[in-house]
């Protein structure tokens, strides 16, 4: 019962807390640009009005239109599930459940990029092949990040891998990590969430056709994906393991809060990149997370 | 050189009798404009002119480095004539029109397809260049754009990210400038002028009222003269600063985009500070100007000027400090200097080329033949190039209306002028933010507009964007399309 309770609970604070996350930084650019800016609530007034509304369906389009997205939100709310909060654990744990959380984060770019080709718009072809390709080189980077911290730690399960401090490799894995965190959700310098120029977008043009609910679902879906990218990243620099449950739970809210902050001023103080430079960008985060390793590996033998 | 030319020659914002302009059967007139096109003179306009049943072609030149404007036409004709563009491909867009406008048929034409309507349907339903293989793939964009601008049609074809070829299909806008002219000047004439492009209100009033006085044989009043100028500039500084907060914006660059936007506001509110209008309605009339600039008015515009210059440099710093804009800029969406040149390309766009060209230097007429801005040239052609040339255009906007506020032209605001003289022909040219303006006018008997013909710069210059695209990523389009910033209601008319 108090495993159901517990489940709920947890499932609800991920609910609700991941749309703050791009008010914050909407906020935080709002401050940069000497404006007032919308609200920090605004994604949740968007979300409730969007969900109010109809759907405008194509007639090209298969049901994977609608299901596509309703996937990848599920896959995304269900790695969510996966990562430990502070002191507190995952709502589910087991060994190796870290290859889960990495399958389900590619389910959901699958999904994404299923749903954006069911219109057979030029644009909506164009965003799913960029996702894609960029998606390639920020997958290698996650999984030598994850590598690292298992050689650390020797676990292959979330709760452990994350429990203590990266060690001597922290500081690359925080830069490699955050670079990710930056492709993965599609902020600039890789795209530009704000822009309405459906040319240059990469992830908001592959949703150009949805809208109502499902349209709803994709842009939270983005912002659960949003947090948890912030709560791996806090959680695999910080000592979690070594906090009180309390102390735990503030300095991951403390750590949300920042990776959130310098979201907004790289997006403040950064033009984008072009297409062309992405790969560079990536491949250093890559190599980054790769010397995290190095250094898990071999640091402890010098 | 053009001393041998068998042209009509004539200057900037003058006017000659219709009699004195040459004609000669349509294959000479093509062949002689062709010879001169390619010994470095540049179309500014060529367009038909009915006679009866039958057409004479008008073609206008300039030679920029005479300062000197030229014309000849065509003895009346009707059905086909040999393609000037295929001599020189700066006339392939002006022979579009004139076979829309007047039936005749451009014969060699390497793609002759109507410029503005497209048999009752949309321009976006026309026929459009393909190119075949398995891996490439067409983009449609617009009419209907994602931001708050007016419509055109973009068809992109692409092999993966690399536009092959840019095709571009205007004529929303189309609203029957032209026509509304015939038999003008009316009364709604002058506002109509005003609304040719609305963010070019200045450069196409100035160009209008100048046509006016020419074809009276008058002159407005030096302060008029001098205000106009003033005003023009003060265009320039507000639409080149909102373009470099668009750029900025186009590439996620946030400081330099939210400062250029207000400061925009301030520049437009400067013109505001002389006539009450933010785009300058209503001050530019022929004959003069409706609104004067008093003394303590303009201490108070030279002081808000200054504030505002130094905004924009401050916020131009930023960008050009940011090693992530220019690293966006550079390369990107390259116009060979060759081919400016060779489809004449006009204002900041040529500049950025390296090419030399602004009327107010190569054609001055009003107050721009006492008083001189440095003309601002950019190498390299790209994104960047025009960027550049902007922001110094910007600075020199800035440091000439500094100069000219504090040393206006005294006396009259306003003269009447007598009404045109008939069968008259009158050209005026001005150099708009955008580039070259081109009013150009004949008078029938009565003194009244038998032709009147108005080339917008963007006419010359969406060709130019369509070129820089080549070999160019689909995602640079927008960049590339704000460094251009061509007017979609000025071409389609």
């Amino acid at each position: 019962m108090t495993l159901i309770l517990d489940f709920i609970l947890r499932l609800g604070l991920w609910l609700l807390l991941a749309p703050l996350l791009p008010g914050v930084i909407n906020k935080v650019k709002a401050w940069v640009a000497g404006r007032r800016g919308p609200p920090v609530l605004q994604l949740y007034y968007d979300l409730a009005r969007l969900w109010r509304k109809g759907v405008v369906l194509s007639t090209l389009a298969s049901p994977g239109f609608i299901v596509g997205p309703a996937v990848a939100w599920v896959a995304l709310m269900g790695a969510a599930m996966l990562v430990p909060l502070g002191t507190a654990g995952a709502a589910l744990s087991f060994r190796g459940d870290v290859l889960l959380l990495i399958y389900l984060l590619a389910l959901a770019r699958f999904c994404t990029a299923w749903a954006a080709m069911e219109t057979g718009s030029a644009f909506e072809g164009m965003g799913a092949a960029r996702e894609v390709s960029y998606a390639v080189l920020a997958e290698a980077a996650i999984v030598a990040a994850v590598l690292s911290l298992s050689v650390q730690t020797g676990s292959v399960s979330l709760a452990t891998m994350l429990s203590p401090s990266a060690g001597a490799g922290a500081v690359l894995l925080a830069a490699g990590l955050f670079t990710v965190l930056l492709a993965e959700n599609c902020r600039v310098p890789f795209d530009d969430p704000n822009t309405h120029l459906e040319l240059t977008m990469i992830h908001e043009v592959m949703v150009l056709d949805h809208s109502g609910p499902p349209l709803a679902v994709i842009l939270h879906g983005a912002s659960v994906k949003l947090l948890l990218f912030s709560v791996f990243l806090t959680e695999a620099v910080l000592p979690m393991g070594d906090l009180t449950p309390s102390g735990a739970a503030g300095a991951l809210a403390a750590g949300v809060l920042t990776v959130t902050v310098s979201v907004g001023l790289v997006e403040s103080l950064l033009a984008r990149f072009a297409f062309r430079r992405v790969p560079l960008l990536l491949t250093t985060a890559f190599l980054l997370c790769l010397f995290a390793l190095l250094v898990a590996w071999k640091g402890g033998v010098v | 050189m053009s001393a041998s030319t068998p042209f009509a020659l004539f200057a900037n914002a003058t006017s000659l009798p219709w009699a004195e302009v040459p004609a000669w059967p349509v294959a000479e007139l093509v062949h002689k404009t062709g010879r001169e096109l390619n010994r470095g003179a540049r179309l500014c306009a060529w367009f038909g002119l009915p006679e009866g049943d039958r057409t004479c072609l008008v073609a206008v030149l300039a030679f920029d480095a005479d300062n000197t404007l030229a014309v000849g036409r065509s003895t009346p004709f009707i059905g086909t004539y040999p393609a000037l563009t295929l001599l020189n491909p700066q006339a392939h867009l002006f022979e579009r029109e004139v076979w829309e406008q007047h039936g005749l048929t451009p014969a060699g034409h390497p793609w002759l397809k109507p410029v503005r309507r497209t048999a009752g349907d949309a321009p976006a339903n026309g026929e459009f260049f393909r190119v075949d293989g398995r891996e490439i793939h067409e983009v449609a964009v617009g009419p209907v754009h994602a931001g708050i601008i007016e419509p055109g049609h973009f068809r992109f074809q692409c092999a993966g990210e690399e536009v092959l070829h840019l095709e571009i299909a205007l004529g929303y806008q189309h609203r029957g400038v032209e026509t509304a002219l015939a038999g003008g000047p009316h009364r709604a004439t002058m506002s109509q002028m005003e609304t040719v492009a609305g963010d070019t209100t200045i450069a196409h009033a100035t160009a209008h009222a100048t046509i006016l006085e020419s074809l009276a044989g008058a002159e407005a009043p030096l302060r008029a003269q001098w205000l106009r100028a003033m005003a023009l500039e003060l265009e320039r500084l507000a639409n080149h600063t909102g373009d470099m907060g668009a750029l900025a914006n186009d590439v996620a660059f946030l400081p330099t985009s939210a400062a250029c936007g207000k400061i925009r506001g301030d520049f437009l509110n400067l013109t505001a500070l002389i006539c009450g209008n933010r785009f300058g309605r209503g001050l530019v009339r022929p004959g003069g100007c409706r609104h004067d600039l008093e003394p303590a008015r303009a201490t108070q515009l030279l002081g808000r000027l200054k504030t505002a210059l130094a905004d924009t440099e401050q916020a131009l710093a930023w960008l050009w400090d940011a090693a992530s804009v220019r690293t966006r800029f550079e390369n990107v969406g390259v116009v060979f200097p060759a081919q400016a040149a060779e489809i004449g390309l006009v204002g900041p766009a040529a500049r950025a080329c390296g090419l030399v060209r602004d009327v107010r230097y190569d054609h001055p007429a009003g107050w721009h033949r006492f008083a001189q801005a440095p003309v601002a040239v950019w190498p390299g052609g790209d994104v960047f190039a025009r960027a550049r040339v902007r922001s110094l255009e910007i600075q020199r906007a800035g440091q000439y209306l500094g100069e000219q506020l504090a040393a206006p032209a005294d006396g009259e605001l306003h003269s009447e002028i007598a009404p045109p003289a008939p069968d008259t022909f009158a050209v005026a040219l001005v150099e708009g933010w955008r580039g070259e303006v081109c009013h150009v006018a004949l008078t029938d008997t009565a003194g009244r507009f038998r032709r009147y013909k108005i080339v917008d710069p963007s006419f010359h210059n969406w060709t130019g964007l369509a070129l820089a695209l080549r070999g160019t990523a689909i995602s640079d389009f927008p960049i590339c399309n704000k460094s251009f910033n061509l007017s979609y209601c000025g071409f389609d008319l």
